[in-house]
């Protein structure tokens, strides 16, 4: 007892010195700080560092320039180039039919910000319901699996037409007749499927440690749920809600066999009208105008996430 | 030296991008300095022109639809477009079996390059627009556009295109209906583009379009064989005068375009052609006329 208490005694007192001495190491640190002055070679190799750096970058940049000219060269020395050009990339065309693909477009913009919501609301649910243990959920738990494999399995394309033309020849009371509303319902019901898989592999991700804690803390189940293990499932797993969202901007398209007139219908009636595939180019500008800076945007979660993770496994 | 090196790689993968690309074009036919001669050499079955030798390729869509194709099988003969390409080829020598049919869909028919095809035979309609891209040959058949709804819809009783105004009007894509459509009807509602007449006909009969608008044997086609309860209201000519022309279409320059237009001339003066309208498409000529 008295050796234990003791050896405390004496612990205490050389932790008290430690920080003492820390804190001055410390203020000598900032005082040695303030008039630092790096030494020449310090500054010769800083000097060497930013030469090379810079080097570096204008050879990457000339590098590519070669490599874009060599390519563009090569096009335009072709034989069938003045037909390509004149076929793909006839501006006086694109000026003409630019409008009104912007117009489809629009379509395009909204059937994607309406569908997104709808499918992160039903995703959640998909995967909650997955992942629950509730034995009295069985039967909503197989029906989740189910609907996930069915509508992950069955290609967009095909939902688009059953939704779009069978679910009106049903002839159902209240059934939504307008085009691109039964185009979005078949968008949902696909990207629903995906986005469930993508949430529940995040509530998969958050450690089993995270829920006995929160619980052990009081918290009940809901707060633990709401509180702790979906902000860490949600994070985890933005950047692929992302990828999936960068694709179903792009699938918005394939609503144009319903009949509306979206962007990249409003190019083929231009092209195929004038025989000129140029209106497809404005389409797909505008369509790759939207996905740039989402993918860009999701690259940059994925470089955080990723930062983070490092920071946390070198603690 | 590692300056030295990347220059080195750099120039080299530009010149191994460069060498690849001036070795790549294919050797191009020497089409153009014949079409000039459509001589009786370079109309018979061994024009050096054909896409193969002794074979004439045409090409069309599929599916292949009535009045134009019978069944989807445009090698039988039957239907209007079908009689007509083996009447083509009969002039120019070609016997029954010597006619090979390829499948080309429509947006890829204009593309550039050398086609693998002779000629392709589409109701495509020929417009001075389209033919920059393309040869069309004189045309075989001179199209008006119908409409065409439901017996009880509440259009059934129009009888001019000013009182079709207010309907959701369905059009085919890749046809001139749509542009005929807005340029005639002048719809408050934007046009539905379906892919094909089928999806059509589905949303006609589901009641998410009143009307449909396209070619006047094809309305007759859907309103005798694939609709229950249809109605043709009547025809109307498009862009003011200038009737509609369907040509049979082949690659740009190419060397047979004349030996075509040579063996239609002679299928026009013969009666050939009026015989075949008639047998394919006489159904279509009693339709009333829509007044704007």
């Amino acid at each position: 007892m008295e050796h234990e208490t003791t050896a405390e005694l004496n612990q205490q007192a050389n932790q008290q010195a430690n920080d003492r001495a820390d804190k001055q190491d410390h203020e000598r640190d900032e005082r040695a700080d303030a008039d630092y002055r790096p030494s020449a070679r310090q500054q010769e190799r800083e000097r060497f560092r930013r030469a090379r750096k810079r080097r570096n970058s204008v050879i990457a940049a000339l590098c590519t320039l070669a490599g874009l000219l060599a390519v563009g060269a090569a096009a335009v020395a072709s034989p069938g180039w003045d037909r390509v050009h004149s076929l793909f990339l006839n501006g006086a065309e694109f000026r003409k039919t630019l409008p009104a693909i912007l117009d489809g477009f629009w379509l395009n913009i909204q059937m994607f910000l309406v569908a997104e919501v709808l499918i992160l609301a039903l995703g959640l649910l998909i995967a909650l319901v997955r992942v629950t243990r509730a034995p009295g959920l069985q039967p909503l738990r197989l029906a989740a699996t189910l609907y996930v494999d069915v509508f992950r399995g069955v290609p967009t394309l095909l939902l688009v037409f059953l939704v779009g033309f069978g679910l009106p020849a049903l002839q159902l009371q209240g059934t939504p007749s307008q085009p691109w509303v039964l185009g979005v319902i078949a968008l949902v019901l696909s990207y629903a499927a995906y986005v469930g898989e993508v949430f529940r592999a995040g509530l998969n991700s958050v450690h089993p440690a995270q829920r006995n804690a929160a619980r052990a803390l009081g918290l009940s189940e809901t707060q633990t749920l709401r509180r702790v293990v979906l902000p860490q499932a949600v994070r985890n797993v933005l950047p692929p809600l992302l990828n999936d969202f960068i694709a179903l901007q792009k699938d918005t398209a394939l609503v144009a066999v319903l009949g509306p007139l979206e962007a990249l219908r409003v190019a083929q009636i231009k092209a195929d009208y004038a025989f000129n595939y140029t209106p497809y180019l404005g389409a797909a500008l505008l369509f790759i105008a939207v996905t740039i800076p989402l993918t860009r945007y999701a690259d940059r979660l994925q470089r955080r996430s990723a930062l983070r993770t490092w920071a946390e496994a070198g603690q | 030296m590692s300056r030295a090196r990347t220059v080195v790689a750099a120039s080299l993968g530009a010149v191994v991008v460069l060498t690849a690309a001036a070795c790549a074009p294919q050797p191009q036919k020497s089409a153009t300095s014949a079409a000039s001669g459509a001589g009786s050499a370079a109309c018979s079955i061994n024009s050096p022109n054909l896409y193969k030798q002794g074979q004439l390729t045409v090409a069309t869509d599929s599916p292949a639809y009535a009045p134009w194709f019978d069944n989807n099988t445009p090698a039988d003969g039957k239907g209007f477009e079908s009689a007509v390409a083996y009447a083509v080829a009969g002039k120019l020598g070609f016997s029954q079996s010597q006619v090979k049919w390829v499948v080309e869909p429509f947006d890829n028919s204009y593309a550039p390059g050398a086609k693998t095809f002779d000629f392709d035979i589409n109701e495509i309609s020929n417009t001075p627009e389209r033919a920059k891209a393309v040869d069309f040959s004189t045309s075989y058949y001179t199209a008006s556009q119908a409409v065409l709804v439901l017996g009880k819809s509440k259009y059934a009783g129009a009888t001019s295109l000013s009182a079709l105004k207010d309907a959701k009007i369905g059009v085919q894509v890749a046809t001139t209906s749509y542009q005929a459509v807005i340029d005639e009807i002048k719809p408050t509602q934007q046009p539905s583009v379906f892919n094909t007449t089928n999806d059509e006909v589905n949303a006609l009969q589901n009641g998410q379009i009143d009307a449909v608008v396209t070619d006047l044997p094809t309305v007759f086609y859907l309103a005798g064989s694939e609709l229950q309860g249809g109605k043709i209201l009547g025809q109307f000519g498009y862009a003011g005068g200038t009737p509609e022309q369907f040509g049979l279409l082949l690659g740009k320059g190419s060397g047979l375009t004349a030996c075509v237009d040579q063996a239609l001339a002679g299928l026009k003066a013969d009666g050939t052609l009026d015989r075949l309208t008639s047998q394919w498409l006489a159904s279509s000529a009693n339709a009333p006329e829509l007044k704007p």
